[in-house]
């Protein structure tokens, strides 16, 4: 049986990974990093648009330019990858984490840590996910899937195309078919409210005008063999109002209807699950409930921007860094909870003794909302913030000043987050 | 003899579990038999969009002809299952009754079950019940229980049956659409719409939805298929609530109502509906239906969930007024027998339906020798998924492409999905129902590009030829390099 050891493992040569392994080889560690794909980079060698970067690098990159500041670096340092190789299963024991790869070059073989980083990234939901209601033809796609074809392999899946869900990729996809020529008849959304960036909304949709369906569903979808149409309703105070539904005669349905994060492999090792997030339950190290197992980027939780990904990615490194040298064994941490209009907030513990970072997301739609933060009835932190909606994540960070070291049968009192 | 100039023993018409069990059957005796299908690829039809279950066979009187075969069938699978490894396994069936009335029906159906011959067939007190499915519902009363009923995968179970009647000599002509025959002195001339010219001494007429049709085709008896449909619901692997028996509820006049079924292969499913419609090709869901599955099906197990549907299909019962299977020769032409009206249990009934068609065929003149080179069996196909690590470490090194996994979430290789192609499945609904790529929960997101790329190379045709299921059901529009943005 085959067997290769290392200090850290990373599953996922994506942002997440790559950022992670770049911190955690910069110590000098053993690090491999492993992608079932034949190329570092992950989704982002996809996104040949612009609009990555602006946070991180100050400047507007495409995500193959993205990507490749990290792959270079990469490339120079003394990391181990592994490429056209997936991992199978993992399972963690006392000290040693283990993980299955199978590839077609080098067989399959077990790969042994002190730590892994799962940085999987997540998959697209799907038609069948939403019930949706008609035949089952050829021409559907999920977004994603239509932007692999399109970019990376030459293909135009379809000439007369409708998006459903108004997701950042089937936005950026409503403009890029419109380049080749395809017509793009419309892009229906569920919500009233469209669940792309404002960004995308206006440069994608309006600047081709492209009309946008809010509080629209697909009732239907009609074709025997290929897609022959669809059949479009809108919502009135929730419910669809068939008398007003009309059909839309079209080859090819997109579904950009959200993204899951891809935690299989997670869950055949037994760690715990976020119903919410659908990402692993990590405390303040972002470290899973199995211990030395970490997670960072869209297998955590779904990000809107890459920029965040490698900043949680970097934090992740670090913080495996700090668990391979001991350093972060006996902290005391506390727990934090959702309260009002929130959707999660990531992580799901916090520290007394440093700063700490979260990111979360908003339930609704609100002007001039405000974030609280308390420990039990003291509050910590009263954010102001602009405008909030579930398609933009948010940030925020607390230093270790402003908390209170106070207890409760022998824990930290709970952060409190809420939306008001 | 010129090719054209074959006659055959016998053609059967429609390659679903009917007519490949047929052929299955008689490629055990010295016969040329050929097997015409209209579709891409065999199992197409009803066969693939079923519940895949092997009832126990309490449901019907034993007067009816569909519960002779069904019970008579239900014994015949573990022969089969032990010849051809599908997957199958006799996980029992569970009836749960809801109420004291309830209680008597199931008082019914296991007098029934008994009279037709039902093993080991149980009444269960509630206590009985709960224990042996703790799923169920608490509320229940007590049922049924039916350790001799199964599921199949329907589709892997109509494969192996023609795979091994190739293997013994049978030809499957697919794209071959039946749309006349003509009688000649003693062999039928049997045409296709694709202007393909078949003869045969004998001639079967199992085919599913349209056997009205083909029976017209051939100036035979005058009848009408009413398609009933159902629709189904599958949930991801490991689903919340998922059984370990199949569920029925205590069946109403005419259905058997909604069920609650764990799958071969470890989904979950739940359905069907059972609505009595027109247009033979509509297998469309619809919303409310959904809506009513789910509320019939959480009532039995509370705990299935909605969120974790994957995919929903339609299936169409062939059914007659007489709501029996009609399986007979024509009393109005000679050496062509009918296989009509086989709705549910068609495919528990299947094997039995092979047996059966082949003592009408003998009765009917056809001389069956057995052959002595006849081999019944299948090898297991290699499922990367199934292995231990040393079986995989061994195989990839005799084929890496096993170490390929094209399909994540059913662990599916490039070897595999090239054995589909080669055994004939060369469509990416051939693919999924060989291999399972692409049935998992991203529905084929991650691998249909991947398998695209695969058919193409294997097959020698263009990508924009590729179809998901033949017809025109194409999958890419163009390649960029060929579109002209100035158009
Ligand atoms: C289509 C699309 C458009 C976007 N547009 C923008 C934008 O305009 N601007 C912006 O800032 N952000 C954008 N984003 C967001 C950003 O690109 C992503 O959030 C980020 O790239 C995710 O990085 P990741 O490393 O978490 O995941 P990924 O990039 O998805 O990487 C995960 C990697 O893990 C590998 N993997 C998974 N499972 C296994 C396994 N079992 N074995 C081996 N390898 C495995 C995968 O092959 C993949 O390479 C977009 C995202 C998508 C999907
Ligand atoms: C929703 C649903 C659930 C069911 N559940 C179960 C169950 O759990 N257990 C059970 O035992 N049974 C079940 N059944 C019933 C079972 O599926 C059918 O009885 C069985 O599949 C019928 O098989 P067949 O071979 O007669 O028909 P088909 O599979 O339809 O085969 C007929 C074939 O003939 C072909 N054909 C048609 N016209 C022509 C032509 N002109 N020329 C050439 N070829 C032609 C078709 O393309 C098709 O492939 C269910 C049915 C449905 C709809």
């Amino acid at each position: 049986m085959k067997e290769k050891i290392y200090d850290v493992a990373i599953i996922g040569a994506g942002a997440a990974g790559m950022a992670s392994a770049l911190e955690i080889a910069s110590t000098g560690a053993r690090v491999v990093v492993i992608d079932r794909e034949p190329h570092l980079g992950g989704i982002l060698l996809q996104c040949i648009h612009n609009g990555f970067g602006l946070h991180l690098f100050k400047e507007e990159l495409t995500g193959p330019e993205y990507a490749e500041r990290f792959i270079s670096e990469i490339k120079r340092k003394d990391i181990d990858i592994l490429l056209n190789s997936t991992a199978t299963r993992m399972a963690v024991f006392q000290t040693i984490k283990q993980i299955n790869v199978c590839s077609s070059e080098h067989g399959v073989f077990k790969v042994n840590a002190k730590a892994i980083v799962l940085a999987m990234g997540c998959r697209e939901r799907n038609r069948g996910n939403l019930g949706i209601p008609g035949t089952r033809p050829a021409g559907i796609f999920t977004a994603g899937l239509a932007q692999r074809l399109l970019n990376i392999d030459g293909y135009l899946p379809g000439k007369r195309v409708v998006i459903v869900g108004s997701g950042d990729i089937g936005l950026i996809m409503a403009r890029r078919l419109t380049w080749t020529g395809a017509e793009v008849l419309g892009v229906v959304e569920i919500l009233p409210y469209p669940s792309g960036l404002t960004r995308n909304i206006v440069q994608c949709l309006y600047d081709y005008d492209i009309p946008l369906y809010l509080s629209h569903v697909i009732t239907k979808i009609e074709g025997r063999d290929r897609v022959e149409a669809v059949e479009v309703t809108p919502l009135e105070n929730g419910i669809p109002n068939q008398s007003k539904s009309f059909r839309i005669e079209c080859d090819t349905l997109l579904f950009s209807v959200g993204l899951v994060p891809e935690n299989e492999l997670t869950q055949s090792a037994g760690i715990k699950i976020n119903p919410e997030t659908g990402g692993p339950i990590v405390d303040a190290r972002l470290m899973t409930s199995a211990e030395g197992v970490f997670a960072c980027g869209n297998v955590l939780h779904v990000h809107d921007l890459v920029d965040w990904v490698s900043q949680e990615a970097q934090l992740c490194g670090k913080e495996v860094v700090a668990f391979l040298e001991g350093k972060t064994r006996d902290e005391t941490q506390g727990r934090v909870s959702v309260g009002a209009n929130l959707k999660y907030v990531i992580p799901n513990k916090y520290r007394l003794k440093t700063k700490n970072r979260f990111s979360m997301r908003a339930l609704v739609v609100q002007d001039k909302a405000t974030l609280m933060i308390k420990q039990g009835e003291r509050v910590v932190k009263r954010l102001p913030l602009r405008h909030v909606k579930p398609a933009e994540m948010f940030h925020v960070e607390i230093k270790s000043e402003d908390l209170d070291e106070v207890y409760e049968n022998g824990e930290p009192l709970p952060l409190q987050f809420s939306l008001e | 003899m010129n090719i054209k100039e074959k006659i055959y023993d016998v053609a059967v018409i429609g390659a679903g579990c009917c007519g490949a069990s047929i052929v299955r059957k008689l490629s055990a005796y010295d016969l040329s038999v050929v097997l015409l299908e209209k579709c891409v690829d065999i199992g197409f039809g009803v066969s693939k969009a079923n519940s895949g279950i092997i009832h126990a066979g309490f449901h019907h009187p034993v007067t009816s002809l569909k519960a002779r075969l069904e019970i008579r069938g239900n014994l015949m699978f573990d022969q089969l299952h032990y010849e051809l490894n599908f997957p199958f396994k006799r996980i029992g069936i569970i009836v749960a009754a809801f109420s004291i009335e309830e209680m008597k029906t199931v008082e019914h159906l296991y007098a029934q079950g008994i009279a037709n011959g039902v093993p080991r067939l149980e009444v269960c007190s509630r206590e009985r019940i709960l224990s042996l499915e703790p799923q169920l519902n608490p509320d229940v009363v007590g049922g049924l229980f039916a350790p001799t009923g199964g599921i199949v995968e329907p589709y892997r179970y109509v494969f192996a049956l023609v795979e091994s009647a190739e293997k013994n000599g049978v030809e499957v002509k697919k794209n071959f659409t039946v749309w006349r025959g003509v009688r000649k002195e003693d062999y039928w001339m049997i045409e296709s719409k694709e202007g393909e010219f078949v003869k045969a001494k004998y001639v079967v007429n199992s085919a599913g939805l349209y056997a009205d049709e083909v029976s017209k085709a051939f100036n035979a008896e005058e009848f009408k298929i009413i398609p009933r449909k159902g629709e189904e619901f599958l949930l991801q692997r490991n689903a919340r609530g998922l059984p370990s028996h199949v569920i029925f509820p205590v069946p109403g006049k005419h259905t058997k109502g909604v069920l609650v079924i764990p799958t071969v292969e470890g989904t979950l499913m739940v359905g069907p509906t059972a609505e009595e419609i027109e247009d033979k090709e509509d297998l469309s869901t619809t919303y409310q239906n959904l809506e009513k599955v789910f509320v019939q099906a959480t009532y039995m197990v509370p705990k299935i969930s909605r969120r974790e549907i994957i995919t929903s299909f339609a299936g169409l019962r062939p059914t007659l007024p007489s709501n029996d299977f009609y399986i007979e020769p024509s009393k109005k032409q000679p050496n062509f027998i009918q296989v009509a009206g086989i709705q549910s249990p068609g495919l528990t009934a299947s094997p039995a339906i092979g047996e059966y068609v082949k003592d009408i065929l003998k009765n009917c003149g056809l001389k069956l020798i057995e052959k002595t080179d006849y081999d019944p069996y299948l090898p297991k196909p290699v499922k990367v998924r199934e292995l231990s690590f040393e079986e995989l470490e061994r195989l990839i090194e005799s084929d890496p492409r096993y170490g390929n996994i094209v399909c994540r979430c059913e662990t599916v290789s490039e070897a595999e999905i090239i054995e589909a192609i080669r055994k004939g499945h060369t469509t990416l609904d051939g693919i999924k129902f060989y291999t399972r790529a692409g049935m998992g929960l991203c529905q084929g997101a991650f691998c249909s590009y991947r398998i695209l790329k695969i058919i193409a190379r294997e097959v020698g045709i263009p990508i924009e030829k590729i179809t998901k299921r033949g017809g025109d059901s194409w999958i890419i529009y163009k390649r960029l390099q060929d579109i002209d943005l100035n158009q």
